[in-house]
């Protein structure tokens, strides 16, 4: 192992991957540091990865990169005990280039990129682990690592390594996160038949489809549950903020195999076999939860950073982009002979300036918002699914009349008043 | 519904990982008295995603070979009272998949 690089990146994740990648690709010599077996043997994603970022890095990706399959619908279902109100958006422009995004397994996908940026002329190491950024008169000059005469030193130090971020708290850059601050996911890999996925999907050829549901898929509480399509297995999963399960006394896999045994999800999930389970934190605090991103020789990106939109389920995305620009300041930094803080801060202002900053300053306040008022996954979704059950059955009873009973249903008029008020509030933590 | 209602339980989707195991545990509770005389819910035994913490009678098991390092103990512990590190490089949990 050589002693020195100009960039060490800890965490061959899409973050630090990308990031190596883009280095490596404009003759930076960078050392692409992984704690796993492989690159991705330590990751997980409920399984969407968007096309866009990743074709920034490399165009055409999709071509040779083992993607499942290319999603052309997304459902969102609204679920109650025994019922669902479902909308859908389904588009064949999807289905074919550009495309939008994609279901990967990550221990695949990783593997993959992490061998294009040793293409390129990354240094990858597995199975070492960083223990500590080595510190001199204040600036971070290299790793500690746990291989014998484990110290590699370098100009820059990119901090890649996901939501456990010991080293940017080793370094001070944030304290330890709240429960509130993270989602708990749990996630079941289960193989399925190509054929019968096309056919229970309604799929043509490698056609994807991705579900989202809300409400009773995590017994009211703040979360999500997902199920989608990869070539011949499903992921179905369930993530709650840690908070959440803390107050509820939830144990997370009894909160998945619920969601599982649900008469609105059993059915997608007959004849399956389990292939893998697995277990991963999501950084979901949002833009008021960001550590500090930049130090003197030191930058810290992807899930590290906390670039997570939790309401439209982004994040790898977030990471790649995060990853390209730590890349191009480095790139510059190098160029002016200068790592300081003042010269790498260009990497935190091009980041909030992009469509990721953008992103996280939108929905700054809506996990805290949905955390605190937990009434809309308790009260509305089961409101929504009495309402549609109660105007599309037939009973003889006219339609004015139903559209009276619903209207009543809702409550007093102090109720209707508080329902107007939630309404408005979440418009106004989303807009 | 044959196949769906095999692998219910913890310990049946467990057996679906890969784990290398450390001969060292990455977890350390801190104090072990506090478990037991501070921490009425033991609420680490219901939110690990791995069932890594049982209670035993008096004292905390701490099965850290089927660890999945997602993390979730250390910063739902209320009492902050576990140490948590990475296993060494190349242990622990080994996706395969997801």
């Amino acid at each position: 192992m050589a002693e020195k690089f100009d960039v060490i990146v800890v965490g061959a994740g899409p973050a630090g991957t990308a990031c190596a990648y883009t280095l490596a690709k404009n003759n930076v010599s960078v050392l692409l540091l992984e704690r796993g077996e492989y690159p991705g043997s330590k990751n997980v994603m409920g399984g969407v990865l968007y096309r866009k970022m990743m074709e920034d890095i490399i165009p055409g990706f999709y071509k040779e990169a083992p993607i499942e399959r290319p999603i052309v619908e997304q459902r969102f279902m609204m679920l109650d005990k025994e019922s669902a109100a479902t909308f859908s958006y389904k588009g064949m422009e999807w289905g074919k280039e550009p495309y939008n995004n994609f279901t990967v397994l990550r221990a695949k996908f990783d593997q993959w990129f992490a061998d294009k940026a040793v293409e390129q002329g990354a240094v990858l190491v597995n199975e070492t682990v960083a223990l500590a950024c080595i510190v001199e008169n204040g600036r971070v000059v290299g790793v500690r690592t746990d291989r014998p005469e484990g110290d590699i030193y370098a100009n820059v130090v990119v901090l890649a390594d996901g939501v456990n971020s010991l080293l940017a708290k080793s370094l001070g850059f944030h304290k330890e996160f709240k429960p509130d601050e993270v989602a708990l996911a749990v996630m079941e890999v289960l193989k399925l038949d190509k054929r019968i996925i096309e056919d229970r999907f309604n799929l043509e050829g490698d056609q994807g489809c991705t579900i989202e549901i809300f409400g009773d898929s995590t017994k009211g509480i703040l979360g999500t549950a997902w199920l989608y399509t990869n070539k011949d297995s499903l992921n179905i999963g369930v993530g709650t903020m840690l908070s959440g399960l803390i107050k509820h006394k939830l144990k997370p896999y009894e909160l998945l195999e619920y969601v599982k045994t649900h008469p609105m999800i059993r059915p997608y999930l007959q004849g399956t076999d389990q292939q893998e389970y697995l277990a991963h934190l999501i950084p979901e605090g949002g833009y008021r939860s960001m550590p500090r991103i930049v130090g003197d020789g030191v930058l810290v990106v992807g899930d590290a950073a906390q670039l997570v939109n939790a309401i439209h389920r982004e994040g790898s995305n977030m990471a790649m982009t995060s990853g390209v620009v730590a890349a191009e300041t480095i790139i510059e930094a190098i160029a002016a002979g200068d790592f300081t803080e003042k010269t790498l801060d260009v990497y935190k202002r091009r980041l909030l300036d992009s469509f990721v900053g953008e992103d996280l300053k939108k929905y700054k306040d809506a996990t805290h918002h949905f955390e605190k008022y937990p009434h809309y996954f308790e009260q509305y979704i089961p409101m929504l699914n009495r309402a549609a059950s109660q105007m599309f059955t037939v009973d003889g009873t006219s339609k004015r009349e139903k559209q009276r009973k619903i209207w009543q249903g809702i409550g007093t008029a102090g109720e209707k008043m508080k329902i107007a008020r939630d309404l408005f509030q979440a418009w106004r933590v989303m807009k | 519904m044959s196949n769906a209602a095999k692998g219910q339980s913890i310990e049946e989707k467990q057996y679906l990982i890969r784990f290398k195991a450390d001969t060292n545990s990455h977890l350390h509770v801190l104090d072990y008295d506090t478990c037991a005389t501070k921490c009425p819910d033991k609420i680490c035994t219901i939110f690990c995603p791995a069932e890594v913490y049982k209670w035993e009678d008096i004292r905390m098991h701490v099965g850290y070979e089927g660890c999945h390092e997602c993390g979730s103990c250390r910063i739902g512990c209320p009492h902050e009272n576990i140490k948590w590190e990475y296993p060494k490089g190349g242990h622990g949990i080994i996706f395969r998949l997801g």
